[in-house]
């Protein structure tokens, strides 16, 4: 009797190490493996973080500010492009990363890889955002459908209820940048699929805009509800024209772009 | 289990104890690296995603 109990006690003894481990894995151990593995996905894309320019390569006598200073090239206002559509690019194949995210509302040094499908292994678990597949892709015409996972495994959307209405969300694939801002939040079930409709929210509209839908749960560590952010797109441009604005921080150095600063100088 | 486990350790307390604090770390590993990451998709929390 006392042998049974023993082994009934050391079974439950061992359960209960296994489940606090598990915890400890989840909370702290993911969060140290995909927050180094996706910032290496973004230094690893030879586009991902676009080269800053230094006062040094300011030509047509820009004022020589300290040499250490990082200068953004501000995109010019002609070449935010509201009219023209986007050029297409090619449909990533399934796990590869095609695009970043900025989001300036959660800090100006937000970066995070996007890429193909939305498998937890493959994709939310490893490599942080994942775009539905068979959605738009950046720019489209329909709705680029993201998801990211709101806590654990490096939590690219963690901040997600910081977001308002008006703020940008920058999409850049290889050669293009795409400016949308948020329109909409909103917290659906989990089988409200019309969030990642061509038209968000209407599933049986045709498509008639360039939209982006971020999906991640809610709230935190459940998966009863998922919350939504809906955003439009704004323009695009190409990214060797530079940073868009709204990812240059404030007060940082930058040459050209923008109304008011003449090509080449240093404002 | 435990006590059988540390009467089929080998050699003496020092080194027993060794043994047993790496058959804890290795079994830990095995749980960090295979086993969580398996199993955490199929759990009920921490969905992301919409429709089917």
């Amino acid at each position: 009797m006392a042998r049974v109990l023993g082994v009934v006690g050391e079974t439950l003894l061992t359960l209960g190490i296994i489940l606090g481990l598990f915890i400890v894995w989840e909370l702290w151990w993911t969060d140290i493996g995909a927050n180094r593995h996706q910032h290496d996905v973004v230094a690893n894309l030879d586009w991902g973080t676009p080269a800053i320019v230094t006062p040094t390569d300011v030509s047509g006598g820009g004022t020589s500010t300290d040499p250490g200073e990082v200068v953004y090239r501000e995109i010019p206002a002609e070449l935010e492009e509201r009219v023209e559509a986007p050029p297409s690019i090619v449909y990533p194949a399934n796990t590869e990363t095609f695009a970043t995210l900025y989001v300036p509302r959660w800090g100006y040094d937000y970066v995070r890889p996007i890429s193909e499908g939305i498998s937890r292994h493959a994709v939310l678990d490893a490599l942080g955002i994942g775009h539905y597949p068979e959605t738009a892709l950046p720019g489209g015409w329909g709705n680029f459908a993201i998801a990211g996972h709101r806590t654990t495994f490096g939590k690219p959307f963690d901040r997600i209820e910081e977001l308002q209405v008006e703020d940008a969300l920058v999409v850049r694939t290889e050669g293009t940048w795409y400016v949308y801002h948020v329109t909409e939040m909103e917290i659906v079930r989990p089988w409200f699929s019309a969030a990642i409709a061509p038209v968000p929210g209407d599933e049986s509209a045709e498509p008639n805009g360039r939209y982006i839908t971020l999906t991640t749960c809610h709230p935190r560590f459940s998966a009863s509800r998922r919350y939504v952010v809906y955003g439009v797109l704004d323009y695009w441009a190409p990214a060797e024209a530079g940073y868009p604005a709204e990812v240059i921080p404030p007060g940082a150095a930058t040459v050209g772009g923008g109304v008011g600063t003449g090509e080449g100088t240093v404002s | 289990m435990y006590a059988w486990i540390w009467s089929k350790l080998p050699g003496k307390r020092p080194q027993k104890v060794a043994l047993a604090i790496a058959l804890v770390f290795g079994v830990t590993a095995v749980l960090f690296l295979w086993v969580f990451p398996w199993i955490a998709p199929l759990l009920p929390f921490q969905q992301q995603t919409v429709g089917g």
